[in-house]
């Protein structure tokens, strides 16, 4: 029993960190229907520059976070300014085009920039296991995947509020649902986009600060966004819970599966059990879990 | 018509726009908006209508259209270079053809996405919501609803109610009987009206809808293929037999064979 739990419990939390990733996909759909493929490499590079200005100028965290955001919200408007700005009213696929012509260009500039030896981040965030479980129940469970937990619970709280109750939430729903009717009412797509962006990079530092210091700050951080994909397809595209529940049942599923039915089938399961369960969503409930459902009147 | 004068508020001077770089779609089109005047910009599929409006309102530009030639004054300012969210601010706001409501959004929200440019409080914007209800009470009654799933003259209450949210002097109305029943046509146009009389904002509305057009415009243009091919008070259009037969279905000498009408000259006049 105590393996199951410990299973189930360390699903979860490898869930919230697949979760922290997704969640910048959703923003960026939601707010203006591009498929963001550079999401991944937009964590890369945001736990890089955050490891890199703390190696390079020993500033304290806060500070090098502060940074870090500051050059997020750059990248922000540099994509708007010379990616987006030209692209207004293509079909979707040019767009999502783009950001795949953006994530080799985001990983190059972090590779010049801040080289390509792994980098540690150390901000002192809580590690070892939690203590209470490991003695009373023999569970391990790891402090940071905890904490990683508790902040991404605070962001989708602050994004939720945002995006529902706010003037500038509204305004994105708006842009997601319709370019040119927001475009008509005044709403300047180049400062939703900016916006946009700049909080998809917030939530991508979140992200890659969580996973640099679980596993370093290297270039596979930025594969993590294809693990990103089945949550969203489970979750929906348009949905910050979804991307929540998505990436949970996609972390606690494959973390069960490699320990009941891999044996079974030679192992390493966990590697390709959320594209198989995607898939299946994919066949019977496109729009995912919490989706918006495409509105059709009759 | 007069030249540019103090009351009005709209004036477009022979504009050429070209899509794309190749497609030429207006070809010279010259129109004036009198201060609190609702003007009809009429003609059939394809005469440069929307293309008019888009012109005036920049929204244009996302289309890859470009005003080549001529100029656009509204309120004694030149606003061809300004963005669509320059010309909300100045009071100038476009409602697209076929509504365009965010789907997904509520009624309510939608209604508050047209204050967006505002920039005078929540209890101003939430006196205006109140002013739109008591114009379309019927939006009040759906006002949680999501746009999507309410009916097609709700939308188009809906974009009319969003557009009056930004407060504007003018408002470019595009088609607005479009796939609406008869009687919701005539009801909007009713709340035009009024809008027009009661706040003093003025209209300039691109209709296939002819007959009722010009039953609420003071004056009216119509195009044909990019260019202006007649103008004049809206009475006066009414009575013309061109108009009465091209446009309102009605012969001028009763019946007529088609093999006649096909030779039939028409009559065609540019505005400069």
């Amino acid at each position: 029993m105590a393996i199951f739990i410990e299973t189930v419990l360390s699903g979860l939390m490898a869930g919230v960190m697949y979760a922290l990733v997704a969640l910048g996909f959703v923003l960026i759909f939601k707010a203006s229907g591009i498929f963001n493929f550079a999401q991944g490499v937009m964590c890369l590079f945001a736990a890089l520059t955050f490891a890199g200005i703390m190696e390079k100028t020993s500033v304290p965290w806060p500070i090098a976070f502060v940074l870090t955001v500051a050059v997020m919200v750059g990248v922000a408007w540099a994509v708007e300014r010379f990616v987006l700005r030209h692209l207004v009213n293509q079909e979707p696929i040019i767009l999502f085009m783009a950001t795949i012509g953006l994530a080799y260009v985001l990983e190059g500039v972090g590779d010049i920039i801040w080289g390509s030896d792994v980098k540690v981040i150390n901000i002192g965030l809580p590690s070892g296991a939690v203590d209470v479980l490991l003695d009373n129940f023999d569970i391990y469970l790891d402090k940071l995947e905890v904490f990683a937990a508790l902040i991404a619970a605070v962001l989708v709280g602050f994004l939720a509020v945002f995006f529902q109750k706010t003037r500038i939430g509204r305004a994105l729903r708006a842009v997601a649902d319709d370019h040119q009717a927001a475009l008509s009412v005044g709403i300047s797509l180049q400062t939703i986009w900016v916006i946009v962006w700049s909080v998809a990079g917030f939530v991508a530092l979140v992200a890659g600060i969580m996973w640099g210091a679980k596993s370093g700050v290297q270039f596979s951080l930025s594969l993590i966004a294809l693990k990103a994909l089945p949550v969203l397809i489970l979750g929906g595209f348009t949905s910050i819970p979804g991307a929540i529940v998505g990436g949970l049942i996609i972390g606690v599923g494959e973390k069960l599966a490699e320990i009941y039915v891999g044996p079974m089938v030679g192992g390493a399961i966990e590697n390709w059990f959320a594209y198989m369960l995607a898939l299946a969503f994919l066949l019977f409930r496109p729009q995912g879990l919490f989706g918006e459902k495409i509105i059709e009147r009759v | 018509m007069s030249e540019t004068s103090a009351s009005t508020i709209l004036s477009v001077n022979n504009i050429e726009v070209i899509y794309n770089h190749v497609i030429l779609v207006l070809k010279g089109v010259s129109l004036t908006v009198p201060e609190g005047g609702i003007v009809a910009l009429l003609g059939a599929n394809g005469a440069g209508k929307t293309t008019t409006l888009k012109a005036v309102s920049n929204l244009l530009h996302a289309e890859r259209g470009d005003v080549t030639k001529g100029n656009i004054v509204f309120r004694g300012e030149e606003v061809q270079s300004l963005s669509p969210n320059d010309l909300v601010r100045r009071g100038c706001i476009q409602v697209m053809e076929g509504r365009h409501c965010f789907g997904h959004l509520t009624i309510e929200e939608n209604l508050l996405t047209g204050a967006f440019t505002r920039r005078d409080g929540a209890a101003a914007i939430k006196a205006s919501l109140e002013k739109v209800y008591t114009y379309f009470p019927r939006l009040r009654e759906r006002r949680t609803s999501q746009a999507g799933y309410t009916s097609g003259g709700e939308q188009q209450m809906c974009a009319i109610g969003r557009a009056l949210m930004s407060r504007p002097n003018m408002i470019l109305l595009d088609e607005p009987s479009m796939g609406l029943a008869p009687q919701l046509v005539e009801e909007i146009f009713e709340i035009v009206k009024e809008l027009n009389e009661k706040e003093g904002v003025s209209f300039l509305l691109a209709e296939q809808n002819t007959n009722i057009a010009l039953r609420y415009a003071t004056y009216g243009y119509i195009l044909e293929s990019g260019r202006i091919v007649l103008d004049g008070a809206a009475k006066a259009l009414r009575e013309n037999e061109d108009v009465k037969e091209f446009y309102l279905g009605v012969g001028g000498e009763g019946r007529k064979s088609f093999r006649n009408v096909k030779h039939y000259k028409r009559r065609k006049r540019w505005l400069a």
